[in-house]
C-alpha cells in the first residue's frame, strides 16, 4: 500500500490535468463527437477573435496576472525587509492563517462591500468630506479594466504569499545574513534586499508563479469584482459553456485554451523581467553603494500589510452588519435598523449546503490526507526524498488555469457516461486539496526527529504501530492542521463545483457567487459570511482537539 | 546471557570508509566505543540497531548469540537503544511508556508498578513524564528498554546532555544496572570521563595520539 502511495499522488495530480487539456484541446479545432463535432477546424478560433472586444479581456486577464502579482511581492518583501523582529513582525504572522482561511469569494464580496459607491469606505467620508449625499454615480466595482479586481486580488494574495515567504526564510538564515551587511555599512532595507532576497527568491518562485495564475485566470472573484462588458477571458469562457446553444462549446475550448495560453505569456513575461532583473540585480549588488535604499521606511511595508489585513476583515465586518441591516439610508456609518430578516429567510438552505460544503470538503481532505501520508511515510521508511520534479507536479494544478482544465474534464466525464454529482466533485477537489495538505504538512512531517521511530521500533514495535502509536500522536496538530487546510481549499473551491457538478451540487461558495448578479445586499452578506466562517469551523477544531487530549501533557504543548 | 558480536563490520561512504570493527561483547560487559565527532559512532550503532541510512554501504555482521541478525528490521532485533535524551514520549503518562515497550499480556500495570519501585520511583505510574526530573526521565528511559526485554543494549552519547553533578551518579546507575542484568552493553561518547566507566575501551577515528585524549589504550 505505502509503495503505491507516491504513485497515486502523482496520478491524483497529473491525470486529471493530463485528460482535461487534451479534451478541451480537440474541441477547440472542432472535434466534439458528442455535439456532431468530427472535423478538425479552425472555425471555433476564428468564431472566437471575431468576438468584440476580446482584446480589451485578454489585456485586462494577462494585466492582472503581472500587476497582482508584482504588487503584492513587492509589498510582502518591503514587509519582510522592514519590519523582521518587530513586534508588528510576529503579530502579523498570526494573522495570516486567519487571513488565508478566508475563501476568496468572501474576502471580495467584502471588498466590494467596502469599495462600493454605497459602501462603508464612501460612507465614512459622506458628506464631510466628499459632499455626497446620495452615493455617486461612479462604477468602482466591477470596473470596465478590472483596477478594483486587481486590488482586491493583491489584499488577498499577500497572506499567501507571505506564508510561502515565512516557510521559506528560515533556510536561509536572515538575520544573519542581515546583520553581516548592516555591519558593513548598509542600510536595513538594503542590507536585506542584498543578501537576503536574492537566496529568497529561487524558493518562493512556483508560489509566485501560482499567483500569476491564479490572478489571471480567477472566475469567482472575477465575477465579484471584475468587468463585466467584457469580461475577463475566464469569465467569457463560463459564459459561452453555459449558452443554452451547445456549438458554442467549441468556442468556448478555444477561449479556454487562450486562458492557458495568457496564463503561460504571463508567467513567460514574468520569467523575462527577472531575468532582466538579476542581470540589472547584479550590478546593484555589487556596487558597494551604501547609501541605496536609505529612504525606504519599514513604514511602507506594515502599511501595506495592515491595509491587506483591514481589506479583509473590515469588508468582512461590513458583510455581518449588512447582513443585518434593515433600513439603511446614506451617508449613515450604521443603519437606523436591525433585523434577523434576511439570516431567517436563508435559514434552512443555508444549514443544507453547509451540511454538503463541509462533506465535500470532509472527504476531499480526509483522502487528500491519507494519500499525502502514504507518500511521506513511504518517503521517510525508505529514506529517500522527494525531489524538485515532485514539487514541479504538485504545484501543476496550482498554475494551470483552472478553467483550461476543467473544461475538458467536464467533456471527459460527459464522454465517459459519469453523472455529474457529489462524488466526481470530489474527485476534482482532491485535484486542487492535495497541494496544500502536502505542502503543509510534508515540513514537520520530516522534522520530527527520526530517534522517535528509532526508539518505538527498538522496543519491538511493528513500524505500522509505530506509525500509529508514536508519529500520529506527536504529530497530531499538523494532522489535523493539514486537514483544516484542506477542508478550507475545498470550501472556497468555485469553479470545480460549479462545472463538475453541473450545478447540482451547491456549497456555500457556488451559493454566494450565484447571488452576486441578484444584488439583494442583505442575502449576499448573509452567505459571504458563512462562506467565511465554515472554513474557520476546521481550523477551530484543529486548535480545540489537541489541548484537549493533551491537557495533562505539558511535553505536548511544545511544537516539535 | 547474550553475547553481542560485530564480525568484520565496515561502514563505509561514497568508496570511503568511515569506521572499521570487529569486536565481541560479552554478556554484561560494557564496551565504550570512543572517537571525535563526525568519527562514525553514530553510524555504527545505527548499523547495529538496523537503521542505516542507505546512503552509507556496510559490510560485515552482527551476531546476537551467534545468530545473524544483520538482516532482520530493527524491530525484530531486539536491541535496545538509549539516546542522550530519555525520549519518552510526551503523549503518554510514564506508565503508558513503560507498557509501550512491555512483552507480554498478564499483569501489565502490576509489573509496570513493581518495576518503577526497583527504580525507586514507586508511584510515578501516572505522571506527565514533562513533569519529572533529569534523573527521573534517564532512568525511566532506562527501565522502558529493560522492559522490552532486549538481548543487547546500545548507548549513543547517554550522559552527555546531564550537568556534570547529576552525571556520574546517573551513570553508575545506569551502568551497574546493565552489567547486573547481563546484557552486552556498546556506549559511544567523546567523553574521557564516560570511557573511563566502561569495562573497555575501543578508540575509532582518528588517532589518538593525534587528539591527545585520555585515555589511549
Amino acid at each position: 500500500m505505502l509503495r503505491i502511495a507516491p504513485t497515486v499522488a502523482v496520478a491524483l495530480l497529473t491525470v486529471p490535468i493530463a485528460v482535461g487539456l487534451l479534451a478541451v484541446l480537440l474541441p477547440s479545432f472542432g472535434y466534439l463527437p458528442v455535439i456532431g463535432g468530427t472535423e478538425l477546424t479552425f472555425d471555433p478560433w476564428r468564431r472566437l477573435f471575431a468576438q468584440p472586444a476580446l482584446a480589451k479581456s485578454i489585456v485586462v486577464s494577462l494585466t492582472s496576472g503581472l500587476f497582482t502579482t508584482a504588487v503584492a511581492l513587492a509589498a510582502v518583501c518591503l514587509f519582510i525587509a522592514g519590519s523582521s523582529r518587530t513586534r508588528i513582525y510576529s503579530w502579523f504572522r498570526r494573522l495570516i492563517s486567519p487571513l488565508l482561511s478566508v475563501p476568496h469569494a468572501a474576502a471580495a464580496f467584502g471588498f466590494a462591500f467596502l469599495v462600493a459607491p454605497s459602501g462603508l469606505l464612501a460612507r465614512t467620508f459622506s458628506p464631510w468630506a466628499t459632499g455626497w449625499e446620495r452615493p455617486p454615480d461612479i462604477l468602482i466595482v466591477h470596473d470596465p479594466w478590472g483596477l478594483t479586481m486587481m486590488v482586491g486580488l493583491v489584499a488577498k494574495e499577500i497572506p499567501f504569499l507571505m506564508l510561502m515567504c515565512f516557510a521559506a526564510l528560515p533556510q536561509i538564515e536572515p538575520a544573519r545574513r542581515v546583520t553581516l551587511a548592516r555591519s558593513l555599512g548598509y542600510a536595513p532595507a538594503a542590507a536585506w534586499f542584498k543578501t537576503v532576497f536574492p537566496g529568497l527568491y529561487p524558493l518562493i518562485r512556483l508560489p509566485v508563479y501560482a499567483v500569476i495564475a491564479y490572478a489571471s485566470s480567477t472566475v469567482d472573484v472575477a465575477l465579484i469584482l471584475g468587468p463585466t462588458n467584457p469580461p475577463t477571458v475566464s469569465v467569457a469562457v463560463i459564459r459561452w459553456l453555459n449558452d443554452p446553444d451547445l456549438s458554442m462549446r467549441f468556442m468556448a475550448s478555444a477561449g479556454a485554451v487562450l486562458q492557458l495560453i495568457i496564463t503561460v505569456a504571463a508567467i513567460a513575461i514574468w520569467w523575462g523581467l527577472e531575468v532582466v532583473v538579476r542581470i540589472l540585480g547584479r550590478r546593484w549588488l555589487e556596487n558597494g553603494d551604501r547609501s541605496s535604499l536609505r529612504g525606504i521606511s519599514p513604514i511602507w511595508g506594515a502599511g501595506f500589510m495592515a491595509l491587506s489585513a483591514a481589506a479583509i476583515f473590515l469588508g468582512l465586518s461590513g458583510l455581518a452588519i449588512s447582513s443585518l441591516a434593515g433600513f439603511w439610508r446614506f451617508p449613515e456609518i450604521l443603519p437606523a435598523a436591525f433585523t434577523l430578516r434576511a439570516w431567517e429567510r436563508s435559514g434552512p438552505a443555508i444549514a443544507e449546503t453547509i451540511w454538503t460544503s463541509l462533506l465535500l470538503g470532509g472527504i476531499a481532505a480526509a483522502v487528500s490526507l491519507a494519500v499525502v501520508t502514504g507518500a511521506l511515510e513511504n518517503e521517510v521508511r525508505r529514506h529517500r526524498r522527494a525531489g524538485h520534479t515532485a514539487m514541479l507536479l504538485l504545484y501543476l494544478p496550482l498554475i494551470v488555469p483552472q478553467t483550461a482544465f476543467l473544461l475538458g474534464m467536464v467533456f471527459s466525464i460527459e464522454l465517459a457516461g459519469v453523472r455529474p454529482g457529489f462524488w466526481p466533485v470530489v474527485f476534482s477537489h482532491i485535484v486542487f486539496v492535495l497541494p496544500y495538505v502536502y505542502l503543509s504538512l510534508s515540513e514537520p512531517y520530516r522534522r520530527l526527529d527520526p530517534r522517535w521511530i528509532q526508539v518505538a521500533l527498538s522496543l519491538g514495535t511493528s513500524p505500522a504501530r509505530a506509525f500509529w502509536r508514536v508519529r500520529l500522536p506527536l504529530l497530531m496538530m499538523p494532522f489535523l492542521a493539514a486537514f483544516a487546510i484542506g477542508l478550507a481549499v475545498s470550501v472556497g473551491l468555485y469553479l470545480p463545483t460549479l462545472l463538475i457538478g453541473a450545478g447540482r451540487v451547491a456549497t456555500v461558495t457556488t451559493e454566494a457567487v450565484a447571488l452576486s448578479s441578484g444584488g439583494d445586499r442583505r442575502i449576499i452578506g448573509v452567505w459571504a459570511l458563512v462562506q467565511a466562517f465554515v472554513p474557520a469551523f476546521g481550523f477551530t477544531i484543529a486548535l480545540l482537539v489537541p489541548r484537549f487530549l493533551w491537557r495533562n501533557r505539558r511535553g505536548m504543548r511544545e511544537i516539535r | 546471557m547474550t553475547r553481542l558480536q560485530m564480525e568484520a563490520v565496515r561502514i563505509s561512504m561514497g568508496g570511503q570508509t568511515l569506521v572499521e570493527i570487529d569486536e565481541e561483547v560479552s554478556p554484561g560487559e560494557v564496551l565504550a566505543i570512543m572517537g571525535p565527532s563526525g568519527a562514525g559512532k553514530s553510524t555504527l550503532l545505527s548499523y547495529i540497531a538496523g537503521f542505516l541510512d542507505p546512503a552509507f554501504d556496510a559490510t560485515g555482521r552482527i551476531l546476537i548469540n551467534d545468530e545473524d541478525v544483520t538482516r532482520k528490521p530493527a524491530e525484530a532485533r531486539r536491541i535496545g537503544l538509549l539516546f542522550q535524551d530519555p525520549l519518552l514520549f510526551p503523549h503518554l503518562s510514564v506508565a503508558g511508556n513503560l507498557m509501550f515497550g512491555l512483552t507480554g499480556r498478564a499483569g501489565r500495570r502490576q509489573r509496570v508498578a513493581e518495576a518503577l519501585a526497583t527504580m525507586g520511583l514507586a508511584g510515578f505510574a501516572d505522571r506527565d513524564t514533562a513533569t519529572l526530573s533529569g534523573g527521573q526521565k534517564a532512568r525511566v528511559a532506562l527501565l522502558r528498554t529493560l522492559l522490552s526485554e532486549p538481548n543487547a543494549m546500545l548507548l549513543d552519547e547517554p550522559f552527555s546532555k546531564l550537568d556534570l553533578s547529576l552525571r556520574t551518579e546517573v551513570r553508575a546507575f545506569v551502568l551497574n544496572r546493565l552489567r547486573s542484568s547481563g546484557l552486552p552493553t556498546i556506549f559511544v561518547t567523546h567523553d574521557g570521563g564516560d570511557a573511563e566507566a566502561a569495562d573497555r575501551i575501543v578508540l575509532i577515528g582518528t588517532s589518538c595520539a593525534k587528539r591527545g585524549n585520555p585515555p589511549c589504550e
